[in-house]
């Protein structure tokens, strides 16, 4: 089976899923009571009436839902209903950016300082390094992470007053979200790479290689990393597509305007076209993200073959 | 061999990246400190200009940097219906009038002066020499193309709130399409510096309306372009400053407008917007001297940390009453709130003045009244003429009334109660507390129920509810905007209230002119509202905590508690 | 070997008649020398000597019966206020000092960490069951099966959980069981998903090829080779599990959507006292440290069960 029918496969598998995804996403979305033009103070019925004309909000739903998957066909994503007139590609464009640079700076970091926290647990096992490690990573799980970021700012923004307390305008702004963003990942690689590796350290191909005379460094980076560096692939894909697309939390506290607290906006002001379409572009993120760790699996593990459709 | 050498590779280069990262985050910060050292020690001679007083020195970075809690969905006058947006299209657009913040009075806007008709229903506006931002002059016909705009029912947004122009002669019934002539609206260029304008009832309030952003007037350009609100490019304006940075969910910069007519009274150079929606963070921005400005009314201090604030920063922290009021709402068109009797005793078992001393701490007044002080009655306050001793807090009485409500509803105890509120720190607390005082006073058993904040307005405005939380902001300044909301099937009366003579006392008062009998009939509508029927359960009026620091001045707030912030300037500091 | 004690003497002069034919006793050859454990016995055995994940695991114990136990040593329930005392720091009248309504934060410590097992064990047990199962089919059959129930998966993954939950508390009463199906409606998928990762890895092994070949099923296959191989990882994400569901619980709270008010868990104690930890730092600490002991116990005990549980780690 070649690599472009496999990819032809997964890309059908994806206009699918993404097809269901915003299927169940715009029903469940229309299913919550209040719309965009729910306001403390009631809005006349009559305007009401004419915003809901304007909008075609007043046509049934089956409608309203054809018509949004005709414009999604046209890869049209529309105007956002409450941020007036402004695209909803120009709002994910802005707000993405400022997710994404903190999201990559912060991945780097979690599998970086993650996987040398499990290196030196397993290689070290049952010793002091082994405890200490697995101690500092499982901190990084056992503090709520709105914890971790509140700590943070006060100590290092307020406190000694090194870096900012909110805001997103240079280097030094990324230090405190990317520490609070990445302390739960770091801890979950961590565990994951020193497990997966406690298990490869004691394969019998370990042994051989190591009575073949091979150095500690060879078998390290040949055998070890490679075999044992699989579940972090699996949670990799998903890790970075959640990081990427932004935490609510930790841009509420460190004031930064990323997607996830736009998303959040949103949802709460019922902005159909804005929760409509940061779903798709997550939705396509996460898959993608999928796709390539499917990819790296087979680059990874030699043994897993590329499986399009059907068992060979 | 290799894969380990690639290995290592990438871990040094990690390693360098980091480092470097650090080292720019370290170059900057120095910067950054370069930066405040020139400020401090370069602002000789540049500073003079203005009313600054003799012992005054103007900062030579004129740059003020505030915190909206809310990004402004748009800056569309037309469009926009939220504070936030009010505070930042305050600092690009003027009106005819401008409120004194002081005074409470209208003053000349864009309008040089005005003349009224004796019946209190033409106005006629001969308006300055302004220009646009862009050079062009002011004229009447940009205020009858911005208020058609708003009216016209083909606008495309509607406009939300233009139910603000129904004051005008034909104006709902251009804007429901009952009238398809524009012309019979009562607003007309009479030449390019005279404005008429025609109410369909005299409207005492009416010059103080004129400044608020529905009634602001709009460029030419703006027609066929239905995006020119979103782009610093397209947005013509004929205020002090001009909008020259937006990036969504970061921030917001407006810069002085030169063309501005009154440009020589405006000393700063920039407003700086963040947009951070944690009262925490900001605090800890204001503290860290990120801000110079932080808490209400754009921005929210914590109560936990009120009192705190107050101690600490006595100087900065300022707690001022505004025209809004904090009450909880009956469904009184089901059991058992629909009992009189029963809703009194649930408004006399409360402790307000426990609740804001340890509850919500910002020095808020407790109300046993709707209209809330600092609104204007027929001389000087409403709230000063007409006291608000509807009722008193009496834990005994209370009881005593329980009963009888619940002997006339046939029930021997009062089922379990739900009280809604929507998702907040604070009225989650303050309906807990609320709860448990019901549960001691009068020993009935009350859920509070947190609601999403979507969610909770369709149950209210749905009558999905037996008591809700609710608070009103005044939307001008006359007790009528808050008064003619509980008249029968009002929109924004979710009680179910419908009571014939409160009509007729509100109908009576829109008719009027004479402000004398206006508050009479308020005072008896009022009267009927707490005291008779107690439709409403007032808990207290709002106040604004703020903090300013003590080298910003010129920052104003009005009745309503909007902020301006046009006229301020920052001292050397 | 019988004649084990004559070895040490072999330089002494040995005789052919001290020699003895003892032939094959077919019976011995098939004996095991050492004493029979069962897998769960070995296992259970190695983690009694690990001192780490038996302390974890004491202190969980003392977790869980404090949760239970706790709030009948005081005279305050977690729900009554008392404004006039409210924020007060610890004094032997209030031994965690009280909260900004008033309330004992000993007894609601407690009471909370009861609600945080409660919403995390619950969750973690409904994303362990459907997530090995659903993992297991997919990484196990692999093809259209798995593609198909991959899609589905991530469909699901990828609908806002923000909308569900909303969507969820109007359907549904609010309670601690809406919250829990919340929070399990998503949960399992990132369990399937190391589960299929472990299964397909594993189903390549040569000790699955070596059963196949025997004519082992698929059912025999999955459960008796493949999931007792993938049992480390599976234990590890379920130690992950339970701190998940209680934090993915204090994120609700965080935004307001946690459990109702009064009910207090961990979580919502934290959110709420975050605002002003500065100045009342005991509202924060006491439930911060028992959330995060929590935590670190499950981890630790989750560690060394693994290790115990994991047969290549036999010594």
């Amino acid at each position: 089976m070649g690599m472009v029918r496999y990819i032809a496969n997964k890309f059908f598998y994806m206009i699918v899923s993404l097809f269901v995804l915003i299927s169940a996403t715009f029903f469940l979305m229309k299913a919550i009571p209040g719309d965009p033009f729910t306001s403390e103070k009631a809005v006349p019925p009559e305007i009401k009436a004419h915003l809901y004309e304007q909008y075609g909000l007043d046509k049934p739903l089956y409608h309203q839902y054809f018509k949004y998957l005709g414009d999604i066909a046209q890869g049209d994503l529309g105007v956002s209903m409450k941020r007036l007139n402004q695209d909803v590609t120009h709002l994910i464009g802005q707000t993405f950016s400022a997710s994404l640079k903190l999201g990559v700076v912060a991945i780097i970091v979690s599998v970086i300082v993650g996987v040398i926290l499990g290196m030196l647990a397993a290689l070290y096992h049952r010793k002091f390094i082994d405890s200490a490690a697995m101690v500092l990573a499982v901190l990084g799980i056992a503090v709520p992470s709105f914890v971790v970021a509140s700590l943070l700012q006060y100590v290092f923004a307020y406190k000694f007053s090194i870096f900012p307390v909110s805001g997103f305008k240079g280097p030094m702004y990324y230090f405190l979200p990317v520490a609070a963003l990445s302390a739960q990942p770091i801890a979950f690689i961590a565990r994951l790479t020193r497990s997966s590796m406690l298990e490869v350290l004691h394969a019998d191909y370990i042994k051989t290689a190591k009575a073949k005379g091979l150095s500690w460094m060879a078998i390290l980076s040949r055998h070890v990393l490679r075999n044992g560096i699989l579940p972090i692939v699996t949670y990799m894909g998903p890790m970075t597509a959640n990081i990427v697309t932004g935490s609510v939390v930790i841009e509420q506290i460190f004031g930064i305007g990323g997607i996830g607290k736009q998303f959040v906006e949103a949802i709460s002001v019922r902005d159909y076209t804005l929760i409509m379409g940061i779903t798709i572009f997550y939705g396509i993120l996460l898959m993608v993200a999928r796709f390539i760790t499917d990819i790296a699996y087979v680059l990874v593990d030699p043994r897993i073959k590329l499986t399009g459709g059907k068992e060979g | 061999m290799k894969k380990s050498k690639s290995l290592l590779l990438m871990i040094a280069m990690v390693l360098v990246i980091g480092t470097a990262l650090a080292g720019c985050g370290g170059n900057n910060a120095n910067k950054g400190n370069n930066a405040a050292a020139t400020n401090a020690a370069g602002n000789e001679g540049s500073t003079n200009t203005g009313t600054a007083t003799g012992d005054e020195k103007l900062a030579a970075d004129q740059t003020l940097r505030v915190n909206l809690s809310a990004e402004p969905p748009t800056f569309d006058p037309a469009q926009a219906q939220d504070n936030q947006a009010h505070t930042v299209l305050q600092t690009m657009y003027e009106g005819l009038t401008h409120v004194n913040a002081e005074t409470g009075q209208a003053e000349p806007g864009i309008a040089e002066k005005w003349d009224v008709s004796t019946d209190g229903l033409v106005y006629t506006f001969h308006l300055r020499d302004a220009q646009w931002s862009n050079g062009d002059p002011v004229e009447a016909a940009d205020f009858v193309r911005a208020w058609k705009r708003v009216l016209d029912p083909a606008t495309a947004p509607a406009a939300p709130y233009a139910y603000q122009l129904y004051y005008l002669k034909n104006g709902e019934e251009y804007n429901t399409k009952k009238v398809t002539d524009f012309s019979q609206v009562g607003v007309k260029a009479v030449d390019a510096k005279t404005l008429e304008v025609t109410l369909k009832s005299p409207t005492p309030y009416f010059l103080g309306l004129l400044s608020f952003y529905t009634y602001y007037p709009v460029h030419k350009s703006v027609e066929g372009n239905a995006k020119w609100a979103i782009s610093k490019d397209t947005m013509i304006v004929d205020g002090p400053y001009t909008l020259t940075e937006w990036t969504t969910g970061q921030s917001i910069q407006v810069t002085k407008n030169e063309k501005y007519w009154d440009a020589a009274s405006i000393k700063l150079s920039k407003i700086d917007f963040t947009l951070v929606n944690s009262g925490a963070t900001e605090l800890l921005s204001y503290k860290n001297g990120e801000l110079d400005r932080a808490g209400n009314p754009n921005g929210e201090i914590p109560s936990e940390q009120l009192p705190m604030v107050k101690k600490e920063l006595p100087n900065e922290f300022v707690s001022k009453g505004i025209a809004s009021t904090y009450y909880y709402e009956f469904n009184i068109t089901e059991k058992p709130f629909s009992n009189a009797k029963i809703r009194k005793a649930l408004a006399m078992a409360i402790n307000r003045q426990v609740l804001i001393d340890n509850v919500t701490k910002g020095g808020q007044l407790p109300a046993f009244g709707y209209v809330p002080p600092g609104i204007a009655g027929a001389d000087g306050e409403y709230r000063t003429a007409v006291k608000d001793s509807y009722f008193t807090e009496d834990v005994e009485q209370a009881k005593t009334l329980l009963a009888e409500g619940l002997k006339e509803e046939g029930l021997t105890a009062l089922p379990p109660v739900e009280l809604s509120y929507n998702t907040s720190e604070n009225h989650k607390k303050i309906a807990l507390a609320i709860a448990d005082m019901w549960k001691n006073n009068l020993g009935i058993t009350v859920n509070t129920v947190n609601q999403e904040w979507a969610v909770f307005i369709e149950n209210r405005q749905h009558q999905n509810y037996q008591i809700a939380r609710a608070g009103w902001v005044a939307d001008y300044n006359d007790p009528m905007t808050f008064m003619d909301m509980w008249v029968t099937g009002g929109g924004n009366n979710d009680t179910g209230y419908a009571n014939p003579e409160y009509d007729k006392l509100i109908a009576d008062a829109k008719a009027s002119s004479d402000l004398a009998k206006r508050q009479e009939d308020f005072a008896a509508a009022e009267k009927m509202l707490i005291q008779d029927d107690m439709v409403i359960l007032p808990i207290y009026y709002y106040t604004n905590n703020s903090l300013t620091k003590e080298y910003l001045k010129g920052v104003t707030t009005d009745f309503s508690g909007a902020v301006d912030f046009t006229r301020a300037y920052l001292l050397e500091h | 070997m019988a004649s084990d004690k004559n070895m040490s003497s072999l330089d002494a002069n040995l005789k052919p008649e001290d020699f003895q034919k003892i032939g094959i006793d077919e019976k011995q050859a098939e004996v095991i020398q050492r004493e029979s454990l069962s897998a769960w016995k070995d296992s259970l055995e190695r983690l009694r000597q690990n001192k780490m994940a038996m302390t974890a695991l004491v202190v969980l114990g003392l977790i869980v019966l404090a949760a239970l136990i706790g709030p009948l040593f005081s005279k305050y329930n977690y729900y009554s206020n008392d404004l006039v005392n409210s924020n007060q720091p610890p004094s032997s009248e209030h031994w965690f000092g009280t909260d900004d309504l008033g309330r004992d934060i000993f007894v609601r410590t407690w009471y909370g960490a009861r609600i945080s097992l409660i919403v995390g064990l619950a969750a973690a047990a409904i994303d362990l069951l459907i997530g090995v199962i659903y993992g297991g089919i997919m990484g196990f059959f692999g093809g259209r099966v798995d593609n198909i129930m991959n899609k589905i998966s991530e469909v699901l993954y990828s609908i806002p959980y923000l909308l569900v939950v909303i969507l969820l508390l109007v359907v549904m009463e609010p309670s601690l069981f809406t919250i829990i199906v919340a929070l399990t409606i998503t949960g399992w998928i990132t369990m399937s998903w190391i589960v299929r990762g472990e299964i397909m890895q594993l189903k390549n092994r040569e000790f699955v090829l070596a059963s196949r070949s025997m004519g082992a099923g698929s059912k025999r296959l999955l459960f008796r080779h493949l999931l007792p191989n993938a049992v480390g990882p599976i234990i590890v994400t379920i130690t992950l599990s339970v701190p998940n569901a209680i934090f993915a619980e204090a994120f609700l709270s965080f935004l307001g959507l946690g459990v109702q008010a009064p009910i207090a868990s961990l979580g919502s104690m934290i959110s709420d006292s975050l605002t002003g930890w500065m100045y009342y730092p005991w509202r924060f600490l006491f439930p911060a440290i028992l959330i995060s002991l929590t935590m670190l116990s499950f981890n630790i005990f989750g560690d060394g069960l693994r290790d115990a549980l994991d047969p290549k780690l036999k010594k």
